[in-house]
């Protein structure tokens, strides 16, 4: 059973003969990251953004010294998470606000990202806070698209300014003036979904933007898109100057490496994920999350963090004595989950495992907590000779414990069956060294 | 216009680059390890997936290699032959009527747009066509639809909004099969693939048609998005999954995206590329030619 899947496991693999602790050298930062390459671009990020990436990565890490408390692997992923985060950028969903209002907020992005769905859900974002939004329907194109707009701004309770089929200019003119002498504080202009390189739609964006002089311009960006979105993102940004980036469909499985293609071309902050369908569904963009999904690593940093806490240097040479020993007996079993506990819990840390929560779909009734607390009491109804020597639990005692534990049989046998599991699994990890501790 | 010459003409704009890129790599007579890696970068920056690229370009590698090949005319013609094998490695169905089409895709692919142009194509080729609005989820979706239905002067079944779809496919059936219709097309409502509450929606609708019109043709199409990357993959994965799929519709095909990710799909998964959205336009839709797209492509 791969605990940690994918990037990790293949620097696991790759560090898996290096014994000796030090530096990080050239060679096996060269090594990684060609693993850190092919990771980022899985995850859709631009192909030239990921040799950017790598290239500033692997400079800041060679020579770089391997803490005590990490494995090799470990610290290039430390520091792969760290460049990425910061790459990213701040949590900061703060919309502009105009000295002069109403506060203008203007959509741009391809045809499909989800604009009119973001109207209304900002529209309903604003309205929370008790601010009064006016969407303004200027995408006059697609068909229904108003109609759409209209029935999102009655869900959202927000007022919906449309002219029909008319000019995107004027109407989005006329809305700013409506807005004002009915005291709205915002305007959030829904337009048109167009390519990047649909020049008369282009140039339509800009007049809007020359025309009401938005505070706010949003590039939407769908979270699935591919190599291209460093075109796309460029093409807006250069001939709007947007001022930040909304991703959307982030409630899907994506890896979302298109955020850090738009982010790296831009330099524009991301203001805000779309998660669902609902008009609620609208969060703060949170960089370490969106970095760990990227590179598909779950929370393993946070994991590596807490592991450091809850288990001492001397508990963890102890426990890596035994795996080699293959001695690791009830106790230390018992041990273990009592660090985990200690570590937030079991379904705490199974989440932050990467590809645990996708691929293994956690089930609530497979982590039950009580369940752990039922196994401390069979194991702490055994003997010090049985929790050592587990083999000799034949069937009366086995109805001791049971007694002893105020469980059953069958809950005995299945802390042996379970135990006997992880030591065979523990053997299989014993060469790989992924558990340090 | 042929399919050819208009998505020659569209990806030659935008493909400048990257043919200019490919020119100069295969003028340049040297087939080391900086030539296959450039190789790899121009197929991964068309979206084709790092795994495909490898195995692709590791391919054309050997074979250079153990015949000694430094012809740069003949590695191109042999990278096509290796796109044009993998893009055809799956069997077009053919449309017989009636045919029920149900369209499926995650949300903003381009599902009603398209739904619009096949059924404008079908009764233009003198085929009786009926859509059925099944997405009453989304807002204005069935607004959207009529509106796509009146350009295409075919008729349309649809209930209100946040009516239950599989009720509407029903109707929808029931008609077709009094009128004998030829060609039924069915929208949905835009779903991550994740959903699984939306999928078993789908999965019922599948039941109605299958159990509902045994005698017709029945094909389900996904509608796929050429500006997305590697998560097309788990889309056809999905959907695959939950009702089985036919073929693709690759839609947005006329910015810089190049779609690359169906190299691999058709390769991997065996759904081959049945039509090309082109544009904005009623009769931007085009039957998909793996020789002409890789001719393109260059």
């Amino acid at each position: 059973m791969a605990l940690f899947s994918g990037l990790s496991e293949k620097l696991n693999h790759i560090f898996s003969k290096l014994t000796k602790r030090g530096r990080l050298t050239e060679l096996e930062i060269k090594t990684a990251m060609r693993e850190v390459r092919i990771a980022l671009l899985e995850a859709d990020v631009n192909i030239s953004v990921v040799k950017d990436f790598v290239a500033k990565v692997s400079e800041r890490a060679v020579g770089e010294e391997i803490l005590k408390s990490l494995t090799p692997t470990q610290q290039v992923i430390k520091i792969v998470n760290e460049e990425l985060i910061s790459l990213m950028g701040s949590t900061n969903s703060k919309l502009a606000v105009s000295d002069n209002p109403p506060t203008v907020i203007m959509m741009a992005g391809l045809q499909g990202a989800g604009k009119t769905t973001l109207v209304g859900k900002l529209g309903l974002y604003l309205k929370k806070q008790n601010k009064k939004a006016l969407l303004c329907a200027c995408d006059v194109y697609r068909p229904a698209a108003i109609n759409q707009l209209k029935v999102v701004g009655e869900q959202a309770g927000c007022t919906v300014f449309e002219k029909g089929q008319g000019n995107p200019v004027k109407i989005a003119r006329q809305a700013v003036d409506y807005a004002k002498s009915y005291g709205f504080d915002y305007v959030i202009i829904d337009t048109a979904g167009r390519l990047q390189i649909d020049e008369a739609l282009m140039r339509e964006l800009e007049d809007i933007k020359s025309e009401v002089n938005p505070s706010e311009i949003l590039l939407v960006v769908d979270a699935m898109t591919g190599q291209v979105a460093v075109e796309v993102a460029d093409t807006f940004n250069k001939r709007l100057e947007v001022t930040g980036l909304v991703l959307t469909k982030l409630d899907g499985d994506t890896r979302g490496g298109a955020t850090l293609s738009i982010k790296a071309v831009t330099g524009k902050p991301v203001k805000f994920c779309s998660v669902g369908e609902k008009l609620g569904d609208l969060e703060p963009f949170y960089p370490d999350r969106m970095a760990n999904r990227i590179l598909g690593m779950g929370d393993v940093l946070t994991l590596i963090e807490r592991a450091q806490d809850a288990v001492t240097e001397e508990q963890a040479k102890k426990l890596e004595k035994k795996f080699r020993e293959n001695s690791f007996t009830l106790d230390d079993y018992l041990d273990q989950f009592e660090s985990m506990q200690k570590m937030g819990g079991l379904k705490d840390i199974l989440s932050m495992l990467p590809g645990m929560g996708t691929k293994f779909k956690i089930r609530e009734e497979d982590i039950d907590e009580k369940k752990i607390i039922s196994m401390r009491a069979v194991i702490q109804s055994m003997t010090k000779k049985e929790r050592e020597n587990p083999n000799i639990i034949n069937s009366s005692r086995k109805m001791r414990i049971a007694k002893g534990s105020g469980t059953s049989v069958q809950e005995v046998n299945r802390v042996l069956k379970n135990f006997e599991q992880s030591k065979a699994m523990m053997k299989q990890m014993k060469n790989n060294k992924m558990f340090r501790f | 216009m042929g399919f050819f010459s208009k998505l020659k003409e569209i990806l030659g704009k935008t493909r400048e680059g990257i043919s200019k890129k490919l020119t100069a790599l295969f003028s340049s007579d040297k087939l080391g390890d900086e030539f296959y890696e450039e190789l790899e970068d121009i197929l991964i920056s068309s979206d084709v997936s790092v795994a495909t690229t490898t195995e692709i370009v590791e391919e054309i590698r050997e074979t250079a290699k153990k015949e000694k090949l430094k012809d740069k005319d003949y590695v191109i013609s042999l990278l096509k032959e290796e796109l044009f094998d993998t893009l055809n490695y799956a069997d077009v169905p053919e449309v017989k009527t009636p045919c029920v089409i149900m369209v499926v895709g995650v949300n903003g692919v381009g599902k009603t747009t398209s739904i619009g142009k096949l059924a404008n194509k079908f009764s233009k080729e003198g085929k009786s066509v009926t859509i059925a609005a099944g997405d009453t989820f989304r807002a204005a979706a069935s607004e959207q639809l009529s509106v796509w239905a009146d350009r295409a002067k075919v008729r349309i079944i649809k209930h209100a909004e946040g009516a239950d779809a599989s009720a509407v496919v029903f109707d929808a059936i029931d008609s077709c099969k009094a009128k004998g219709t030829d060609v039924l097309i069915i929208d949905t409502a835009g779903r991550l693939h994740v959903k699984s509450n939306l999928m078993e929606e789908l999965k019922k609708i599948d039941r109605v048609i299958k159990r509902e019109y045994p005698t017709a043709q029945y094909l389900k199409l996904i509608v796929l998005d050429a500006t997305t990357g590697q998560n097309a993959e788990n889309q056809v994965k999905a959907f695959s999954e939950a009702v089985g799929l036919d073929g693709i519709i690759l839609t947005k095909l006329d910015g810089t995206a190049k779609g690359g990710f169906i190299i691999s799909l058709s390769y991997e998964q065996e759904i081959p590329v049945l039509f090309v959205g082109t544009g904005e336009k009623i009769d931007d839709i085009e039957n998909f030619n793996a020789k002409d797209f890789i001719e393109s492509m260059f």
